[in-house]
């Protein structure tokens, strides 16, 4: 699966739940949210490899 | 994880809350939890006329979209502070709030540029005042002014800002830490028009996470300025937020029960100005907004030339 955060990019080939795959990829939960296929979804969703995870920032502007 | 109301697919989970919901669920509980703020606070009634300070973030377009969809009169002021940095980001969020004043043609926008009324950017004036906080401190001072300048001038009888809980309980953060009492005391949901030259201020996100805020925007389909503001970036208060967040998520619900314990004990008269503490406000000798020291208030000072 493609994740993308900011201006970062990941691909991983292993099924997971988006909570597990944003502490993966080094964020703490409660600062993005996730959006597969342009969808929220919420942490205990299951991600598989052909999903295309976009995390956003929760904290931005200023 | 399934919808507390209909059991559909959730798209959000509140951990405070204990409370997930659908995306249907979740944008008819955000309005009603909104009304409820403003219920709870005495915030606005129907009849009156709203100024919503937007700056093209996500948390002050939402707050637009809600009161107007709540059936408020709310129009928008955009102040354009001449941010570029090589990003143009002032210029992109301008965009931002146009285009969402373009959507909605019962509201108006007011924009206000500080480069073309008064000559400089924010970073211009910071650099010739060389003021302690650089341009966030300029930027904070400019805003306030403009605001309640914008508010008074137009006739409106509160002035809203989209400061959400995350944002609230970051400032307590730092206000605890320095133990700024006078701040503490003036932290709140709603700063009322004390005297000649304030616009009332409201905040009808205060109860919000800003997951929340997020969640909804992104529900809505607003399109918003993601970037941090190029100023922003090692701010104190992302620090303090980064903080909070952590032992939110050792406990879900701490921020909230910091932030509105605080509301809480501040109302059962926890934190009290004595007559001396109160301060004397006096208009300015230019612009005529109150300001603690008779003279010149400190926005119409930054605009004056160093001897």
């Amino acid at each position: 699966m493609r994740v993308i955060y900011r201006d970062q990019q990941w691909e991983f080939n292993e099924t997971m739940t988006v909570r597990q795959l944003v502490e993966r990829v080094g964020l703490l939960p409660g600062t993005v949210l996730a959006l597969r296929n342009g969808k929220l979804i919420t942490e205990d969703q299951v991600v598989r490899p052909d999903d295309e995870i976009k995390l956003i920032a929760i904290v931005s502007g200023g | 994880m399934r919808c507390s109301k209909c059991h559909a697919t959730a798209v959000i989970n509140m951990r405070q809350h204990k409370l997930a919901l659908c995306e249907e669920h979740y944008l008819e509980w955000f309005l009603q939890y909104t009304q409820r703020t403003i219920e709870k606070y005495q915030m606005a009634t129907p009849e009156m006329r709203l100024l919503v300070a937007v700056s093209g973030g996500k948390d002050s377009l939402a707050l637009w979209d809600v009161l107007l969809r709540l059936g408020y009169q709310a129009d928008g002021m955009y102040i354009d502070l001449g941010i570029d940095e090589g990003l143009g980001y002032s210029q992109h969020s301008r965009e931002k709030a146009e285009h969402f004043a373009a959507q909605h043609p019962a509201a108006r926008l007011i924009v206000i540029s500080i480069p073309e009324l008064y000559g400089e950017s924010i970073a211009q004036v910071a650099a010739r005042r060389r003021r302690s906080g650089g341009p966030c401190s300029v930027c904070g001072l400019i805003k306030r002014h403009e605001m309640n300048r914008a508010a008074l001038e137009g006739g409106y009888h509160l002035l809203a800002t989209g400061h959400n809980l995350d944002d609230e309980a970051a400032v307590l953060f730092g206000n605890v830490l320095h133990w700024q009492t006078g701040y503490l005391l003036r932290q709140g949901p709603v700063l009322p028009a004390d005297g000649e030259g304030l616009a009332r201020k409201v905040k009808p996100f205060c109860r919000f996470y800003e997951r929340e805020t997020l969640a909804y925007t992104l529900l809505r389909g607003i399109d918003y300025i993601y970037d941090e503001c190029p100023f922003a970036v090692g701010a104190t208060s992302i620090a303090h937020k980064a903080i909070l967040e952590q032992m939110e998520t050792q406990s879900a619900g701490t921020k909230r029960q910091f932030y509105l314990g605080f509301l809480q004990a501040r109302e059962e008269g926890l934190f009290r100005a004595s007559e001396e503490e109160r301060p004397v406000l006096h208009p300015c000798e230019r612009c005529g907004q109150p300001t603690t020291a008779p003279g010149l208030c400190a926005f119409c000072r930054l605009w004056e030339q160093e001897p």
